[in-house]
């Protein structure tokens, strides 16, 4: 049965021309991150002193251009590129693992425990998450690690609340009353039985939590707190692109270009994915 | 206020309110001041190899030699009392200083773009919604597409480029007292992503609100079509609108970071960002403990507005 759900499912996204263009769009745009560094003539640090800030197609080699470092842009792009899906996807599974667990143990457990634990939820939602990321680069330094535990740490919120209103609703099943019967504790409970079926909303809000991390670091790295030079994200890419505006803007538009397409693709696949796994929203 | 009150009045509500806020003040409070004393390392690590006794003096100077229990006291008493502490690395400052320096500059360029935001996000979002399909809705809604995508660190250097250094219109940077030209491009980059947002929300909220069995019977009863959009439509439309305020507000304060420090304007989100370059523990906090009770404020101001507009929650509603 669970089968025939996400064959339906996949059927359904399959129709969805917006989505299956962003699907196709981000696998391009992962094999180019992953692959693309590999057929660059350059190294990543390979300084070409014969042409600095060099526009698009004019320097042989440098398809897009170099920086005023005289460094590949289309190299940086990519790496860039990688840098900042890498934080995202892992931040996005740290957030997901507090999420899911803080949001499926509040729903479950109900009563005075469950309106603790969603009041602190309350008072985190009182401000956006950079901020909350802010005070703890500036407390650990910055680096991506640090980076993506911070963006992880802050980012289950909105997770947590979905899974408890879905671990709300679970709980009162038969099964579960099953499970209860039957003498198992609370943490089996909702590792085994209540998580496992809320795996559709799950995987949906993780597919929409990507391009805000990736927005996140970006933002944060554009403002200098988050990954540093010499390592490369869209970011920081577009931070040293808004600075060489008047004379040599290709710097700004590879990477913010990238990071646009990035972030429209995920929206809208999580969108069509949100559509085909429950088409009643319609 | 049009209603007349029963239960609980307007002040009462507002009161209760604020004394709710009170709470999740403190958390915040407790919670950063906890995320920056409780981590190893300390204000002073960065500066090379200061010898111990200096070292120790300023520790001494600042209290840090003192139980985190009895900082935590004496940086909440100084909070009851208007006093964020010294700045770590601003030395002839202090955090209140830079904070009374930033926030009226912050708070002209928010609120600015915030009514920018409400004045043509709404009504660009009812035209859409009234020439549903036609050009102007196509247009209005590809823009709003194209102002959520991308990020506000992007719209700001393109607006730069485009009216500051190619048409020379507007100043690229800068701040002088009493010269709004200054502040046109600042307002409008922070305004763009929510004039989208909330075009698109106006957008399907009057479409589904346009279909509702009561706006059949009040053009059955033969009000000009006028009437029925603006008097009866419009009100019930505007509520998913107003419970976007917060998210907008939040949108807006996260965006005065980068315009702030891109456009240079001495604000408090710039010096948010000094301080988190430079490691200042104290400015951080402080920062970071205004912005959330202005916060708290602004979602206050939507809720009232909600019970404004929604009879079915008015405060003094008692059934």
């Amino acid at each position: 049965m669970k089968s025939s759900l996400w064959r339906d499912a996949i059927a359904r996204l399959r129709g969805d021309h917006l989505a299956m263009t962003s699907v196709w769009l981000l696998a391009a745009l992962v094999i180019a991150a992953l692959a693309g560094p590999l057929f660059i003539g350059y190294r990543e640090d390979e300084i070409d002193w014969s042409h600095m800030a060099a526009p698009p197609f004019e320097a042989a080699g440098h398809w897009l251009g170099t920086d005023r470092l005289g460094r590949d842009l289309l190299l940086r792009t990519l790496l860039g590129l990688r840098v900042s899906l890498a934080i995202a996807i892992a931040a996005t599974l740290v957030s997901l693992v507090i999420g899911v667990g803080w949001g499926a143990l509040a729903g479950y457990l109900r009563g005075r425990t469950d309106a603790l634990m969603m009041r602190f939820v309350d008072v985190l939602y009182a401000l956006p998450q950079v901020f909350f990321v802010i005070i703890l680069t500036v407390v650990f330094g910055r680096g991506p690690l640090v980076l993506l535990v911070a963006i992880g740490a802050f980012g289950w919120l909105t997770m947590a609340r979905i899974v408890r209103g879905q671990a709300l609703a679970l709980r009162e099943r038969e099964f579960v009353e099953a499970a209860v019967v039957g003498g198992a504790g609370t943490l089996r409970i909702v590792g085994r039985h209540i998580v496992p079926n809320l795996l559709g909303p799950v995987i949906v809000y993780a597919t929409l939590t990507v391009p805000q991390v990736i927005l996140v670091e970006s933002f944060l790295s554009f403002l200098g707190i988050g990954i540093q030079e010499p390592l490369a994200s869209l970011g920081n890419l577009i931070a040293d692109g808004a600075a060489e505006l008047e004379t040599a803007p290709w710097m700004l538009a590879v990477p913010a270009g990238c990071l646009v397409l990035l972030v429209f693709s995920f929206n809208f696949f999580g969108d069509g994915l949100r559509d085909a796994l429950d088409p009643r929203d319609r | 206020m049009r209603y007349k009150c029963r239960g609980m009045s307007t002040v009462a509500f507002i009161m209760r309110r604020l004394l709710g806020a009170i709470p999740t003040l403190a958390l915040i409070v407790a919670l950063s001041f906890l995320l920056t004393h409780l981590a190893p390392g300390g204000p002073f690590d960065e500066e090379q190899s200061l010898p111990p006794e200096i070292r120790a003096n300023l520790e001494a100077a600042y209290g840090l030699d003192q139980p985190v229990y009895v900082q935590f006291g004496r940086y909440v008493r100084g909070l009851l009392h208007g006093d964020f502490g010294p700045s770590y690395k601003f030395r002839d400052f202090t955090v209140s200083e830079l904070i009374a320096d930033g926030l009226p500059v912050s708070l002209t360029i928010g609120f600015t773009a915030l009514l920018l935001a409400l004045a043509v996000g709404i009504p660009a979002g009812i035209l859409a919604a009234l020439g549903r399909g036609k050009l102007p809705d196509r247009l209005v809604m590809t823009l709003a597409v194209a102002g959520i995508s991308v990020p506000v660190f992007v719209i700001a250097p393109l607006l730069m480029l485009v009216f500051g250094i190619w048409l020379h219109w507007l100043p690229v940077a800068g701040w002088m007292p009493g010269r709004p030209m200054d502040l046109i491009l600042p307002v409008v980059t922070l305004a763009l992503p929510v004039i989208a947002y909330l075009a698109r929300l106006t957008r399907g909220s009057l479409l589904e609100t346009l279909r509702a069995t009561w706006i059949r019977a009040a053009r059955a009863r033969g009000l000009p079509e006028r009437t029925v959009i603006l008097r009866h439509a419009l009100p019930a439309a505007l509520l998913p609108v107003v419970s976007y305020f917060g998210p907008a507000a939040a949108a807006v304060l996260a965006g005065s970071l980068v315009v702030e420090t891109l456009f240079g304007l001495p604000g408090m989100g710039r010096h948010l960002v000094q301080g988190a370059l430079n490691r200042d523990y104290t400015l951080v906090m402080g920062m970071v403990i205004v912005y959330a009770a202005l916060m708290i404020l602004l979602n206050l101001l939507a809720d009232l507005v909600y019970a404004w507009l929604d009879p079915r929650i008015r405060p003094e509603r008692q059934s």
